[in-house]
């Protein structure tokens, strides 16, 4: 049994941890928090000069040609300092699509420039609240154009270019496809949202006859999609436990420092309880996500469940402990002052992205049946 | 990351498959009663001790054969895949004899370990009382110096197994006017000894799994106990950091699971089609589903950390603070999906109300929820623990119910 990352995985780890505490320390949040900028820039040259955004990238196409474990230990170090960059966007969803779906001159055109971080990709996948489908996707592709608007588009401003999921077709799942559209060239509009968490910025993107090609076949778009978030989501998964560890270590820091009734809050059950259950979920959490790291890194068969396994018990980890996390700071979580709303608001940012826990439990059903069925 | 089995694991497991090919009992009836249920074990017992399988982590002197913590998990997965009689030894064999080979004197090795490894002789734990659960220091079984003797009287309770155990070790007051830690004495006892009385307890269940003992003027000489005479709550750790191991591994809830309520919805039919097409009833499926996984890899970590020859982290400790309230919704669930006909105990589909009137026990046996919470903020998260206001009081004195 070999289920623990390696001694120099954790160098990784280790070297990431020390990276981030100097150059993304909660101020640096803050910072874009309350508007200083889109995304942390010195933030993000600094992650390219580490190479982290080449890691994943094999060697030929200007990578490091590392695995996604080195990937999944970074993330879990990103997602605990809440880094204000467009990591997930760049590199779990454009970067992924292009390995999983493009052409050789798609991969040699954006791959080199993606891992040397000159470029910055995203998804554009929801169209408001509907959740997006073969049934209710309204942006179209056709003759090299887009027309339509996709909105929130994650790192919708921070990004240069974006893989797109568009309608080619009438209906069913071969009705959509994946179109990789240049977002500084003509035909598109992009205007910055009010969010929920203002340190992952969004977009919403008007397509107007923006030239564009096809990533991947005409139709396959959709089970695409499918592939790219399964991938994603593990890694996301990682950043989740990552900042649900950093809530519990907050929390527990906060509690035997604070007295009532003479004595530290952390010696009362009710917060000792609450405190043991966030540790109880996280391990949850960090165990599933260890099963998808395997699955990613091999490629195994079994790697949609894992991503569903993964996310599910990783949203909900994180959503408990970051809400938590404010409650056990009594009155002093709920002020501006506190960093307990980076943790709050990226939890729930980092729950919606790439749909929410229902359509995940929804693939893992779906999983669970063809297992059976098999 | 691999799953995979280092040569000499992969060695050691194909040793104890083809051993346990040609062994295991090729009877797979169910017992019709507990006595026909503990020869099967006995019998079982001896053979797996006489193959060096019992105790694999245990010194070659005493039965074992000197193997790694890895060796033990491996042989129990193997084990586990050939439905072996078993049950009666786990408390002697995995707290009991631990605690006297640390505490007990040679001679008391040499009597008691072997035939305890070999199924011969059975023992149990005798620490709970009627006013000692959680907090178990507070116990108030007397045990009282009478020349080289001691006499003891008082009463336990909760002791699995004591109707058909040869001994057990026992924790008394030996001291009413310290506080209460200071004042403990370990021994062990012959339970067939005049003065020991064993009665079941009947469960919700309807079950009887534990006992109530009862000791009246039973008379035991020095040379039984274990430790210093009121060094018995040192001892008494010793013995629960071994159940800790045993019953908090993770192994403790058996029965129906995400698969029994993936196949239970297949097959139940709700007023809009078959169960398994509704999306509230899939939506609890995956919420299961994903803790029952995630204790699976997390025992994998631990695994890991065993193969590498590294002390296990402390995500070892998760395991029945997740598994007991699982058991205890996955079963009420399941008799939800059979609506009215959820309330039968008999027919197919029966073992979610088993489960369920068992569910309750499992939540509070071998360290209630509440207490295992408590034990994950303190030893793992480094939290104060609370507040003890007998903690100076000599035992007499502190506030005490009924």
């Amino acid at each position: 049994m070999n289920f623990d990352f390696s001694d120099d995985q954790k160098a990784l780890r280790e070297q990431a941890s020390r990276f981030l505490r100097d150059r993304c320390p909660p101020k640096a949040v803050r910072r874009i928090l309350e508007g200083g900028d889109v995304f942390d820039r010195d933030l993000w040259k600094g992650v390219v000069e580490m190479g982290w955004t080449a890691t994943a990238i094999p060697e030929e196409y200007g990578g490091l040609g590392l695995g996604y474990l080195e990937l999944c230990v970074i993330a879990e170090e990103l997602g605990r300092a809440v880094a204000p960059i467009p990591f997930a966007s760049s590199v779990y969803l454009a970067t992924e699509a292009i390995l999983l779906a493009g052409s050789e001159e798609q991969k040699q055109k954006y791959l080199p420039r993606l891992a040397a971080g000159e470029i910055i990709g995203t998804f554009a996948n929801a169209e408001g609240a509907n959740a997006p489908s073969p049934r209710t996707i309204k942006t179209t592709f056709k003759a090299g154009k887009i027309d339509g608007t996709k909105t929130p588009v994650a790192d919708g401003l921070a990004a240069d270019f974006a893989v797109v999921l568009v309608r080619t077709g009438d209906s069913g799942e071969r009705a959509l496809s994946l179109a990789i559209v240049d977002l500084t060239g003509a035909g598109v509009t992009r205007t910055a949202l009010k969010t929920v968490d203002p340190t992952r910025g969004q977009a919403e993107i008007a397509f107007a006859g923006a030239p564009a090609e096809l990533l991947g076949a005409q139709g396959e778009g959709w089970a695409l999609t499918g592939q790219i978030f399964d991938r994603a989501a593990i890694m996301l998964a990682f950043e989740q436990v990552g900042g649900s560890d950093a809530c519990l270590a907050m929390a527990k820091d906060y509690a035997l420092g604070r007295y009532a009734f003479g004595r530290q809050i952390a010696s009362y059950q009710a917060i000792k309880h609450k405190l043991a259950d966030m540790y109880v979920n996280t391990e949850i959490a960090r165990s599933n996500a260890y099963y998808g790291a395997w699955a990613l890194s091999t490629n195994a068969p079994e790697l949609a469940e894992a991503a569903a396994g993964a996310r599910i018990s990783a949203i909900a980890a994180y959503d408990y402990a970051s809400k938590e996390n404010i409650q056990t700071h009594g009155g002093m979580g709920f002020t501006w002052e506190l960093d307990c709303q980076l943790f709050f608001r990226r939890a729930k940012n980092d729950a919606l992205s790439i749909g929410p826990a229902r359509v995940w439990k929804e693939k893992l059903v779906t999983q669970l049946e063809r297992k059976n069925a098999a | 990351m691999d799953f995979n089995d280092t040569p000499e694991e992969a060695a050691f497991r194909a040793e104890a498959r083809a051993w346990l090919e040609a062994n295991a009992p090729k009877d797979q009836s169910v017992p019709a009663t507990e006595a026909e249920a503990l020869k099967r074990a006995k019998a079982w017992q001896a053979k797996r001790a006489g193959a060096g399988f019992a105790k694999i982590t245990w010194p070659k002197e005493f039965g074992g054969r000197a193997g790694t913590p890895i060796q033990q998990v491996i042989y129990n997965q193997e084990e586990g895949k050939f439905n072996v009689p078993g049950g009666f030894f786990d408390i002697g064999l995995g707290m009991c004899i631990p605690t006297l080979m640390t505490y007990g004197k040679p001679e008391d090795l040499k009597r008691y370990v072997g035939p305890a490894l070999r199924g011969e002789e059975i023992w149990c734990q005798l620490f709970s009382e009627p006013s000692a659960g959680s907090d178990v220091a507070g116990l108030r079984t007397k045990a009282e110096k009478d020349g080289d003797d001691w006499v003891i009287n008082g009463q336990k309770v909760w002791t699995s197994g004591a109707h058909y155990s040869d001994f057990g070790i026992l924790l008394t007051r030996t001291n009413p006017d310290v506080p209460k830690h200071k004042g403990l004495t370990m021994f062990y006892i012959d339970m067939k000894a005049p003065g020991v009385t064993v009665k079941p307890i009947k469960q919700i269940n309807g079950g009887a799994n534990f006992n109530e003992v009862f000791f009246n003027d039973l008379r035991i000489p020095d040379s039984q106990r274990l430790g210093a005479v009121g060094d018995g709550w040192k001892v008494a750790l010793t013995t629960l950091m071994h159940e800790r191991l045993a019953v908090g591994g993770g192994a403790g809830a058996r029965g129906p699971d995400a698969r029994e309520i993936l196949e239970l919805a297949r097959a139940t039919e709700l007023e809009d089609g078959p169960a398994i097409r509704n999306a509230a009833v899939r939506e609890k499926i995956a919420d299961i589903y994903v803790r029952t996984q995630g204790l699976k890899y997390t025992t994998y970590r631990t695994m890991t950390a065993l193969s590498r020859g590294q002390q296990p982290g402390p995500e070892a400790s998760i395991g029945k603070i997740v598994s007991a309230p699982k058991l205890q919704e996955v079963s009420g669930y399941g008799m939800d999906l059979q609506g009215e006909a959820g309330v039968l105990m008999t027919g197919e589909g029966s073992e979610f109300q088993q489960s369920y009137m068992w569910a309750p026990g499992l939540r509070i046996a071998g360290g209630t929820d509440e207490i295992l919470k408590n034990i994950i903020a303190e030893r793992v998260l480094g939290l104060p623990g609370d507040i003890r206001v007998d903690k100076d009081l000599p035992f007499k004195d502190a506030p005490k119910g009924r």
